[in-house]
């Protein structure tokens, strides 16, 4: 092993040691130590990632090896690999750098909880799992990493498993990822049976073989292989990303503590499915149909989960929908081929979320575990570190320059507006509706949890102060990067030649050329941000949320009076969860209590199982009084025996 | 005096049982444990002579009587551990019943020669000899305990039948002599080869043979004796009846059939076919039914047997070997098992019944664990080296052609499963019956718990173990 891939793969194994080392010696060592460790240990990740994995690739020299030869299945090699390159090495840094600052974070946030060490153990772990996904260079280590990411995640959701509704969004959560999964895994069986190989070079080196294979689907007609194994992969992405309509978990896994809404739910396991796609351009790049399906879906999320942010009234429930809204951008993106505008936004968007919810958790910590946007207010006074960081998120989600949020989106809009795919169309309309209603829900948030006159009750009033050091350090070191990053990384990302071979793109749909080409500096494109439409409805938002909730507070109550329907179908989320647990879920489960009451308890245990045994006990007991205990009735046992062999063998021979 | 050095360790056995049998005259009353302490003493060197003789070639010595190869070294050895086991096993046992006398001990000694006379046969007389030897212990060592009604019954009955059986080996013998004219087992097998395919009082002498052998294996349908002995005799001595003389029986079959009458393998492996079916069914589901411990692991020694028949019946070199891998693992299974029942037994109490299990887990945790490792090996569950034995077997007959057989022997282990598990519900999830710690001798606990242990973690070598088998068996035709 060369000692570049020597220190690749330590950066995972730290993690998962920490995660070990605070799983089953988390009550020996208490929680400072523990916690000690298990920083310790993500801080060397991230050491790595960032000095080390991202310098080196940056310099061209990327790695593709197998670490690990774990069996063998009918020729089929199972490995351990690692494809470290500038896209990987980049979603390292993110997730270490998130993962980093909500270790830290939990320190506070989790004081006194009874889980403390256990919950190092899942975030450590989560942080290996996904670590894992991101470097992987074969299929099937892809797949060992999502179910892990998916598997913490379930773990992490459930977390508190004495209340019953973390338990119902734990199932939900892992569920409704089974089912993306379902189609992801069947994505991967295709690919074997077009390619016979997991490894992403061999299957990437023979793309354009593949081009017109087809597979005959019922009725007679035939597909695009590459289409169905698109399609069936951005099933898997559309429920590790929360895409419409498999976006049903996401609202609810915010019943885990909000560290792990911070990490999981909305800077780096949420994006796994946006990094998988970009990993797999050199497919999509082939299929059309399966673009344009992506950017329908992605761009239908982006609008349609904004809308729902503005009726939210718990305050993290109001970010988990801009996460959907948002990973609805980083799709379309992905659909118009613009791999690197979904990257660069995940990456902006990982750290503008990451502090908001991180904020909205040290709202959270000062109320005394409030999370009721209505019982908030006025807040500004007493926790301005936490005030000012929330500004911050505010203004680059919505995209007023010059934060992060507005280099990314601005540029899917403008890809968005390239594309000729089918639904193109639809998209632009949808994304640039979106950040009307992006920027009107975020400030509706803000004015409410921090202006205004506080509605909290006395007590709480009383005890109000701002949160710790260790709560506001993450906040201040991700503002940071929620400011610069967009600045920062425009030009190398979109413009430059950061990823060069890791996204491929089709030369004559690229619409990053075509957009570079009228790319002349960040000022630049700043200043033309200002004869553009987006920016305008951005702050068209901020100020409709500041005249209905700052100016005139009485009037949103007659709106929603007013429009009833409307609000009522917004409340419900548009009867997703009505359909999926009172029509799918229930006649499952009446379909399963049929099967248990008939097919199991009568059928396989009264008739076949017990039955059987009934039968075998009665043989027995039967067999048991041949066993008289008279001496005469054994030897002539034996005689018959020996008379039986005797005839038959003589009758044969 | 070369020839007679494959001879030493039974030569060794013998004349220390008779030097036994001397110092009992002498001090008994002096040293308690002296006969106990100088048996293990003599079963420890015999097996070091024994492994210190050893010899990759096959020799055949003391005029055709006896062979010595690797097959015999390595039974031999088994026989010498596993009777050393049983005797620490039952220590405590034979001393709290009062029959901790040097004659127990001079009856296992001659017992353990007659076995590895046996093992070693290269002669029908031979083969015979030590058949008897050991026969003529087991009557009794069972009837040890003269006061009580059971054994003598079960000697009585196991004496009577045994010599009916007997009469079948040697009437079956003297037929095959007849038909090829020596009793040398070699000789046997060129002079079977110039006779015609079916000879008639070839086969008839091979029906009478396999009656004898049957019997003293323990399978259907001559295996009426198995479950009264079992449960009639003190445990100590079935815990001896169960162990070493399966591998010595199992040794005839390989010495007179394969080495012997394989030229009429044909026939012998549809017999066996039929033989094994039976012992895995009425083993398997009879043992459902009982409700006394030693009657049920009774049936399922007669169940196993069935299964050990499923390797030989293969009529493969590696058949064989899976064979003798099972019947070894079995042994220390059973070995296992019922030193769990001497455990729980204390003086004037005998812990034979089912109902004697419940809450184990609750008396000792650890013993309960033990047990259930040596019930899931019993029932052929991974990842115990029972569960390779099994495969192996099962493997060998599907090699060899009898998926039928293999099908019905994976049922009939499923069968079985049930009242291995049923041990296992009553040892974790009963309430405890009897609350009484358990008191027994540290040499018990520690093989015991060793005995169980080697269930699991000799696991990952079952593929060396079975090479080991399989190098035992290589000369075999």
């Amino acid at each position: 092993m060369t000692s570049a891939l020597a220190l690749y793969t330590a950066i995972p194994l730290v993690c998962l040691a920490g995660s070990l080392i605070a799983g089953f010696f988390g009550r020996i060592l208490g929680t400072v130590w523990t916690h000690r460790i298990v920083i310790l240990g993500i801080a060397i990740a991230f050491a790595l990632s960032a000095v080390y994995a991202l310098p080196r690739t940056m310099a061209g020299h990327d790695l593709d090896a197998t670490v690990y030869l774990w069996g063998r299945a009918g020729g089929l090699p199972l490995t351990v690999g690692f494809l470290i390159d500038p896209l990987t090495a980049l979603m390292m840094v993110v997730v270490t750098f998130v993962s980093l600052m909500v270790h830290i974070y939990t320190i506070g946030y989790m004081r006194g909880d009874p889980g403390y060490q256990r919950f190092f153990s899942y975030i450590a772990l989560f942080t290996f799992a996904m670590l894992m996904l991101v470097m992987a260079n074969n299929f099937l280590q892809l797949f060992f990493g999502w179910e892990g990411v998916g598997l913490v995640s379930y773990l992490l959701i459930g977390f508190w498993y004495t209340r019953e509704s973390a338990i119902f969004a734990s199932l939900k959560a892992f569920l409704v990822n089974r089912l993306g999964d379902f189609g992801f895994i069947l994505g991967i069986a295709a690919i074997y049976t077009v390619f016979h190989s997991l490894d992403y070079a061999t299957v990437f080196a023979h793309v354009d073989a593949a081009r017109h294979a087809r597979l005959a689907i019922i009725g007679g007609t035939s597909w695009h292989m590459l289409t169905v194994i698109c399609i069936l992969l951005f099933i898997g992405a559309m429920g590790k990303s929360a895409q419409m309509p498999l976006h049903v978990w996401l609202p609810d896994s915010m019943e885990g503590p909000t560290p792990i809404s911070a990490l999981i739910h909305a800077a780096t396991m949420v994006t796994a499915g946006i990094f998988m796609v970009a990993r797999m351009s050199p497919l999509f790049e082939q299929s059309p149909v399966a673009r344009s399906v992506v950017l329908v879906v992605g761009a239908s999320t982006a609008f349609f989960m904004a809308l729902l942010g503005m009726v939210q009234t718990d305050i993290k429930r109001v970010i988990a929908y801009s996460t959907l809204s948002q990973l609805g951008y980083m799709t379309v993106a992905l659909g118009a081929s613009a791999y690197a505008a979904a990257i660069f936004h995940l990456v902006t968007h990982a750290f503008f979320k990451a502090l908001l919810f991180l904020a909205a958790g040290s709202v959270i910590i000062a109320l005394h575990h409030e999370q009721d946007l209505r019982k908030m207010g006025g807040l500004r006074r007493y926790m301005p570190i936490t005030f000012a960081a929330t500004w911050v998120g505010s203004l680059a989600l919505a995209g007023i320059p010059p934060f992060a949020g507005f280099f990314s989106k601005d540029a899917i809009i403008d890809a968005v507006s390239y594309s000729t795919l089918p639904g193109a169309e639809y998209a632009f309309a949808a994304v640039l509706a979106g950040v009307f209603v992006t920027a009107f829900y975020t400030f509706r948030m803000l004015f409410l949890a921090f202006y205004g006159e506080p509605r909290m009750d006395a007590h709480t009033r009383h005890n109000l102060h701002e949160s710790p050091w260790v709560v506001t350090l993450p906040l201040v070191l991700l503002a940071i990067p929620s400011v610069l990053a967009g600045m920062v990384l425009i030009r190398p990302l979109l413009f430059g030649h950061f990823f060069r071979g890791a996204l491929y793109v089709r030369a004559a749909d690229n619409p990053l050329t075509r957009m570079a080409s009228h790319y002349h500096g960040v000022l630049a494109f700043i200043g033309t941000a200002f004869v553009s439409a987006p920016l305008y409805l951005a702050l068209a938002g901020i100020a409709t949320a500041w005249y209905l909730y700052i100016y005139r507070p009485e009037l949103p109550a007659r709106i929603t009076h007013h429009l009833h329907g409307f609000y009522t179908v917004l409340r419900a989320g548009y009867g997703f969860d009505a359909v999926y647990l009172d029509g799918i879920a229930a006649s499952a489960r009446a379909a399963g209590r049929f099967l248990w009451r008939v097919g199991d308890v009568q059928l396989i245990d009264g008739a076949i199982v017990n039955g059987t045994a009934r039968l075998v006990g009665r043989i027995a007991a039967w067999g048991r009084r041949l066993q008289s205990g008279y001496i005469y009735h054994y030897a002539f046992a034996i005689i018959l025996g020996l008379f039986v062999l005797m005839t038959f063998f003589l009758h044969r021979g | 005096m070369l020839h007679i050095r494959p001879v030493v360790p039974e030569i060794i056995v013998f004349a220390m049982a008779c030097v036994i049998l001397l110092a009992d005259l002498f001090w008994k009353r002096r040293f308690k444990g002296l006969m106990y302490g100088l048996t293990q003493a003599t079963l420890i060197a015999a097996s070091v002579t024994a492994y210190g003789l050893r010899d990759p070639r096959a020799r055949v010595v003391l005029h055709g009587m006896v062979v010595q190869d690797r097959l015999s070294t390595i039974l031999q050895i088994a026989i010498f551990a596993l009777t050393a086991i049983v005797l620490a096993y039952s220590r405590t046992y034979i001393v709290e019943r009062g029959v901790f006398r040097s004659e127990f001990f001079v009856l296992a000694l001659t017992g353990v020669v007659g076995m590895c006379v046996m093992v070693s046969a290269a002669h029908f007389l031979s083969l015979y000899l030590g058949l008897e030897l050991l026969s003529l212990s087991l009557y009794a060592l069972i009837a040890l305990q003269r006061d009580s009604i059971p054994a003598t019954e079960a000697a009585m009955k196991y004496f009577v039948l045994g010599a009916l059986s007997s009469g079948l080996l040697l009437y079956g013998l003297s037929m095959l002599y007849g038909a090829t004219g020596s009793l040398e087992i070699t000789r046997v097998a060129t002079a079977l080869a110039a006779l015609p395919r079916h000879d008639l009082v070839a086969t008839l002498g091979l029906v009478f043979v396999l009656s004898g052998l049957a019997f003293k294996l323990g399978v259907v349908p001559f295996h009426m004796w198995v479950p009264d002995v079992y449960e009639g005799a003190p445990t100590a001595v079935t815990l001896y009846v169960g162990a070493a003389p399966k591998i010595a029986a199992f040794a005839l079959f390989l010495r007179l059939l394969v080495e012997g009458l394989h030229g009429l393998s044909g026939a012998w492996q549809e017999m066996l076919v039929l033989l094994a079916f039976l012992s895995m069914a009425v083993g398997n589901i009879v043992a459902i039914a009982q409700t006394n411990l030693k009657r049920m692991l009774a049936y399922s020694a007669i169940a196993h047997m069935g299964f050990v028949l499923l390797g030989l019946l293969s009529a493969r070199v590696s058949g064989y070997a899976d064979a003798l891998f099972y019947a070894l693992v079995y042994a220390f299974m059973t070995l296992g098992a019922f030193g769990i029942i001497i455990l729980l037994s204390r003086k004037g109490f005998e812990a034979e019944r089912l109902e004697d299990l419940r809450g184990l887990y609750q008396r000792s945790p650890w013993y309960a664990w033990m047990m259930l490792l040596f019930m899931f090996s019993m029932a052929g569950v991974p990842p115990t080296i029972g569960f390779y034995a099994k495969f192996a077997v099962i493997e060998a007959a599907v090699s060899a052609g009898f998926y039928g057989l293999a099908v019905a022997a994976v049922l009939f282990s499923v069968i079985g499963a049930f009242y291995y598990l049923r041990i296992v519900k009553l040892m974790f999830f009963d309430a405890p019956v009897d609350a009484g710690p358990l008191r027994q001798g540290r040499d018990l606990r520690w093989l015991l718990s060793l005995n169980g242990i080697a269930m699991l973690l000799t696991t990952p070598w079952a593929g060396t173990l079975i090479a080991i088998c399989r190098s035992a068996v290589r000369g075999l035709p």
